[in-house]
């Protein structure tokens, strides 16, 4: 049996032989107790699951990410997402868009800010995964004289950390908007189902 | 867990009878989007509508706004949890009338009925099998106590119980061609009853398994008044289809011909080689035999193909007056109808055709999975 490297999630659910509906019931009062941002594993072995959580996620506006196949077990990552994160906030003036960084890429430094689960389900090519919460402590890893394209999913994430990056001096800095949500450009990811 | 009062289960049988007999209804089907717009329960007296459980946890309200509140209504999803749940919250909210589909669109795909297509000459009869959540047809010729099933599904004890019910031994299972759209219990149905199975030898040969071959000239008989099966080498769907001649009477067509639609003969991934073959057998063959033969196909595509008690057939002076897949006089055009934009290939349809051959032995579970949906054999299903 091949094993995957851990994701971090913040809270796992164990829905393994429940039939549908119970995996989403379970997982929507589930999601309910979470904050935002936060990450659910849900573990079922309803192979319907996979098309419901899909579509549940989508009809919530919560963030699916993807799911893992171990065994007989499926393994469904899904982020909570807040209302305000869809709507676009203007703080950190320099931006480029996806297609401009699409461009770019091989020449700049990607550094993709969402959290380690959203980065294993899909991400760009070469990008460097801090995700935004650990990015204060872990600065040492970049350097402030690159260019740097900075994203996350919809430019929110991006944007704080472009003005933190900012902050601490780094001097080529790009907010990359919107971000992975509508990038239709290269990708890879650590899993295939 | 409470019962709500006033609800019911409903079995696949009960709905065909519904469907068939043109009573009106009201269906909550709580799948994803996705599968319902793959494949659905239709009638022409049926009313659909889609509202997955998941958007109706909190409430129903949404669903209960959607549906017309003095006709019988009944909800339906993939297996029957999401269809029982979604319903007692109806049925709490105060709607009355509601129903859930027992065992939901895994039982509507396996319920088969059975209607008698006629009598043969010697005594005999002949049976059809309609399978009509998924457009799939069977048949079973019985005389003298012996029984020949042509087509069989995967559900092989009803056809066992059948010929039981009519005092007949199954001598003959014969399959028209490899089927790529379901699992062909014809194999199995034989070894459970000692029967002899049958395929056209140029869809067998990566078979691993014994069979007899079917080929023209050889005719096969069932009883001891000798009704005969005449096969009939009719490629074009695959390169093996075989069509059967019962009784002089009626012409089991396979997937070549349909009443309102031809094969498709891109499943086995050689359309562009087949479509000679098709046009020869639809175009030519088929004009060479009697035109008053009753033609009996193995799949319809929409309930409108469901005559009387759910019958599928019609003569084949008809269908070549009717069926627009038998009225294109340009080669090219036919050339492009039955090898462009056809509808999407049917649900694991290569792992359907390695399980016919043998190659594969998935369990019960994953054969039901394998089948979902629609059967998806013809040039002109959406």
């Amino acid at each position: 049996m091949t094993t995957h490297p851990e994701i971090k999630a913040d809270q796992t659910l164990d829905c393994k032989g429940l039939a549908c509906p119970m995996p989403i019931v379970k997982t929507k009062k589930a999601m309910d107790q979470l904050q935002s941002g936060q990450v659910i594993e849900v573990q079922a072995t309803d192979k319907g699951s996979l098309a419901d959580i899909q579509g549940w996620a989508k009809n919530t506006g919560h963030q699916y990410l993807g799911t893992i196949q171990d065994g007989n077990v499926l393994r469904h990552f899904i982020r909570k997402s807040s209302a305000d994160e869809i709507k676009e906030e203007k703080k950190y003036p320099h931006t480029v868009t996806n297609e401009e960084l699409e461009k770019k890429l091989g020449n700049v430094t990607v550094l993709d800010v969402r959290e380690p689960a959203e980065y294993a389900f899909n991400r760009i090519p070469g990008a460097v995964s801090i995700p935004l919460g650990e990015l204060e402590e872990r600065l040492g890893e970049l350097n402030p004289d690159d260019d740097i394209h900075v994203v996350c999913r919809t430019g929110t994430r991006s944007d704080l950390a472009c003005q933190l990056l900012a902050e601490k001096g780094f001097k080529n800095v790009k907010n990359v908007k919107p971000g992975m949500y509508g990038w239709s450009g290269p990708t890879e990811k650590d899993f295939q189902i | 867990m409470t019962t709500a009062s006033g609800l019911r289960p409903m079995a696949a049988g009960e709905l065909t009878k519904i469907v068939l007999n043109k009573e009106e209804l009201f269906i909550l089907d709580v799948r994803n989007q996705s599968d319902f717009d793959d494949w659905k329960i239709e009638g022409e007296s049926v009313e659909i509508i889609n509202i997955p459980y998941f958007d109706l946890l909190d409430s129903v309200d949404q669903a209960l706004e959607q549906i017309p509140s003095d006709k019988r209504l009944l909800v339906v999803c993939a297996k029957e949890g999401s269809s029982k749940f979604v319903a007692e919250q109806l049925v709490e909210a105060g709607r009355t009338n509601v129903s859930y589909l027992e065992g939901g669109m895994k039982s509507w795909s396996e319920h088969l009925e059975p209607v008698k297509i006629g009598d043969l000459k010697d005594g005999g009869s002949l049976y059809q099998f309609v399978r009509i959540g998924k457009g799939c047809l069977s048949y079973m010729v019985i005389s003298s106590g012996e029984a020949a099933v042509i087509d069989t599904f995967r559900m092989t004890d009803v056809f066992e119980r059948f010929a039981r019910e009519q005092g007949a031994t199954i001598k003959h299972t014969l399959d028209t061609h490899l089927h790529a759209d379901h699992i062909s219990g014809g194999r199995k149905l034989a070894e459970q009853t000692g029967a002899t199975y049958w395929l056209p030898p140029k869809d067998a040969t990566e078979v691993t398994f014994p069979y007899e071959k079917l080929e023209e000239g050889r005719d096969i008989t069932v009883g001891n008044t000798k009704i005969k099966i005449q096969p009939i080498y009719s490629p074009g769907h695959t390169v093996g289809s075989t069509s059967f001649i019962v009784d002089d009477e009626y012409l089991l067509t396979g997937d070549i011909l349909f009443i309102e639609s031809i094969g498709r003969p891109d499943l086995a991934g050689k359309a562009e080689d087949w479509v000679g073959d098709l046009r020869n057998t639809l175009y030519n063959r088929y004009k060479g035999l009697a035109q008053d033969l009753i033609v009996l196909p193995a799949h319809f595509g929409k309930v409108t193909e469901l005559g009387e008690g759910g019958r599928v057939m019609a003569r084949l002076s008809d269908l070549y007056r009717d069926n627009p897949g038998l009225n294109i006089q340009d080669e090219e055009t036919f050339r492009r109808t039955v090898t462009v934009n056809l509808p999407p290939q049917p649900n694991a349809y290569q792992e359907i055709r390695q399980t016919n051959m043998g190659k594969i032995t998935p369990n019960e579970d994953e054969q039901r999975e394998m089948e979902i949906g629609p059967n998806r054999c013809a040039v002109h299903d959406k």
